[in-house]
């Protein structure tokens, strides 16, 4: 495994009263996808905005690229260089496909200033954006939403992308899609953070694999060795990859 | 900026997109069907202007109320302060640039009153700073703490102004050039309510463009359906906040001018007054709807006026039978904003 790009080290996080998180251990690898398997409630979205800063850490530490970020604020933990994805998308259902990516493209003040090439890269990534680029968001299909929101964390680059079920609701053939482009993303040598329930969508994409279960990490490895091993995916997940596919 | 709907699209066929007017054919359709019932076209032009001049002040006052409450679920019942502090500056100054407004002179007349708006806005922009930062900030998230705090924050600004300018009413007579009125056929329009149009129509112009045109605007839309995310993507949403409340404040100020020139009596009870009308107005246009506020203030202004000939008793309660009727039809408002 390569140096880490983020490290959570013992992260308990309380929502109001109650406890989500009990103590997460996670290293997420430069330039690796990594999964985050669990069930419903497991603690993964928790997981991803305690990362973000969206709720707090109350005991524990997230480092990313070394440094300690774990009290700083939601803004400043997007510019060190870290993309979000929630899993409802935040799409803003008022604004035009290409407001949306303007307000992603933090270095551009107006829609001419961005990065013409990227903006090529990503219609190649998701051409329904190209064809939607002046529309409202709010009427794009769920598919296409999702596409959307995995664009806005791209359209600059940065360091890590954490996304948080992008499968989730989708019909097959914009999961192939979806498929295809995190590919292509992780050529570019992108670290994802990536939050699954769909086993077989992130057993394609997953470099490492990290399960979740009552607000803690029950198992880090790589997927190659869980996605080989039934026994395993049946004592962590109550499957197996056969019966999946 | 405003809503949208689309039709189901064709396979492979681009939707359509349709702008919701039906809002915005309410104003035509109100001033068709009041004009059978005033009876006379003079009169009916003459109540339609000054419908139009009382709904753009309303509108230049409640658009920041608005915004604020969009932005940061924050209902601010301080707002009125502004606009009384807003009348009151604009008296001293106009007081004491009497030989400017008394005098025929155009020029004269502007000479006072421009300087005595900019020197409203940026008082009441200044003092919105600290309330934000005094007042609002302690109790964010918060609405109960808010509606008492921000009402004691009014009642608070309302004694230091009696302490200041005393508590009694003060005339604040309109600039010469500014009075009178103007023939249209045998319709008599009076000369401010036409400013007070220009100027609001202007005011919603440069808004409008703010919002639909700069980054700064797409940031502030995207925080009213969104904060998270718009923080998410590495924005500072307080910050934006609070340069909103301060342009809400000025503007405030600002309305507080106007509606002190429209009224030619400023009281320290003036804000509070019209405290309640601007809470109507950004409730009937859907709460952070910058399109509905405008559509909501000219809707109270034309109502108010018409009912107010044809029906003066029931001009004492038309605000909130207007409220009613477009809750009924519209239970988020007019122009309801998506929120997350």
């Amino acid at each position: 495994m390569s140096e880490p790009l983020l490290q959570l080290e013992g992260v308990h996080t309380h929502i109001g009263a109650y406890h989500i998180l009990h103590g997460v251990d996670l290293e997420v690898a430069r330039g690796e996808l990594t999964v985050l398997l669990g069930r419903n409630g497991a603690g993964k979205t928790t997981t991803l905005r305690t990362i973000m800063g969206l709720w707090r850490a109350s005991k524990g530490c997230v480092r990313f690229q070394g440094e300690d970020i774990t009290a700083r604020r939601t803004p400043e933990i997007a510019r060190a260089g870290i993309a979000y994805v929630p899993e409802n998308m935040g799409i803003f259902s008022d604004l035009t496909v290409r407001e949306n990516m303007l307000l992603a493209a933090r270095s551009a003040g107006r829609a001419e200033d961005m990065d013409c090439e990227r903006l090529d890269w990503i219609f190649g990534l998701f051409p329904a954006l190209k064809r939607f680029w002046q529309y409202p968001a709010g009427l794009l299909s769920g598919g296409q939403k999702q596409m959307l929101a995995v664009a806005r964390a791209i359209i600059e680059p940065r360091h890590l992308l954490l996304v948080d079920e992008p499968s989730k609701g989708l019909a097959p053939a914009i999961i192939q899609n979806m498929i295809a482009a995190f590919r292509e993303l992780k050529q570019t040598d992108t670290t994802i953070l990536l939050v699954e329930q769909n086993f077989n969508f992130a057993r394609q994409l997953g470099d490492q694999v990290a399960v979740m279960d009552g607000g803690r990490i029950v198992h880090a490895g790589t997927m190659a060795a869980l996605a080989g091993d039934e026994a395993l995916q049946q004592r962590l997940l109550g499957l197996s990859l056969a019966s999946h596919q | 900026m405003s809503s949208s709907t689309t039709t189901v699209p064709a396979s492979g066929a681009l939707p359509t997109v349709k702008l919701d007017r039906l809002p915005m054919l309410l104003l035509p359709v109100l001033a068709l069907a009041a004009l059978p019932l005033v009876g006379s076209v003079s009169s009916w032009v003459t109540l339609t202007f000054a419908g139009l001049a009382m709904g753009m002040i309303i509108f230049i006052m409640a658009s920041g109320l608005t915004l604020v409450f969009g932005l940061m679920d924050v209902l601010n019942f301080g707002h009125g302060v502004f606009i009384t502090l807003g009348a009151f500056l604009a008296v001293t100054v106009l007081g004491r640039a009497a030989g400017w407004t008394e005098s025929e002179h155009l020029l004269l007349n502007l000479a006072a009153v421009v300087p005595a708006m900019l020197l409203a806005m940026a008082v009441t922009g200044a003092l919105g700073l600290v309330f934000e930062r005094v007042i609002i900030r302690p109790v964010y998230g918060q609405p109960l703490k808010q509606i008492m705090i921000t009402m004691g924050g009014m009642i608070v600004g309302q004694e230091l102004i009696k302490a200041i300018w005393g508590p009694q009413a003060l005339p604040l007579p309109l600039p010469a050039s500014f009075r009178g009125s103007l023939l249209m056929g045998e319709a008599a329009v009076e000369k401010y309510r036409l400013i007070a149009v220009a100027l609001g129509l202007g005011i919603f112009a440069v808004l409008f463009w703010v919002l639909a045109r700069t980054k700064v605007g797409l940031l502030i839309r995207a925080g009213v359906q969104d904060r998270e995310m718009v923080e998410s993507l590495g924005y500072r949403i307080r910050r934006l906040f609070v340069g909103v409340f301060a342009a809400g404040s000025a503007l405030a100020g600002l309305g507080g001018v106007m509606w002190g020139l429209y009224q030619q009596t400023v009281t320290p009870e003036i804000g509070a007054e019209v405290n309640v009308l601007l809470f109507i107005v950004i409730i009937i246009g859907g709460l952070g709807s910058v399109g509905g506020c405008f559509i909501g203030a000219l809707l109270l202004g034309l109502v108010a006026n018409y009912v107010g000939f044809l029906a003066p008793k029931v001009a004492l309660f038309s605000d909130i039978l207007l409220m009613v009727l477009v809750l009924s039809w519209r239970p988020q408002g007019l122009y309801p904003v998506v929120k997350r």
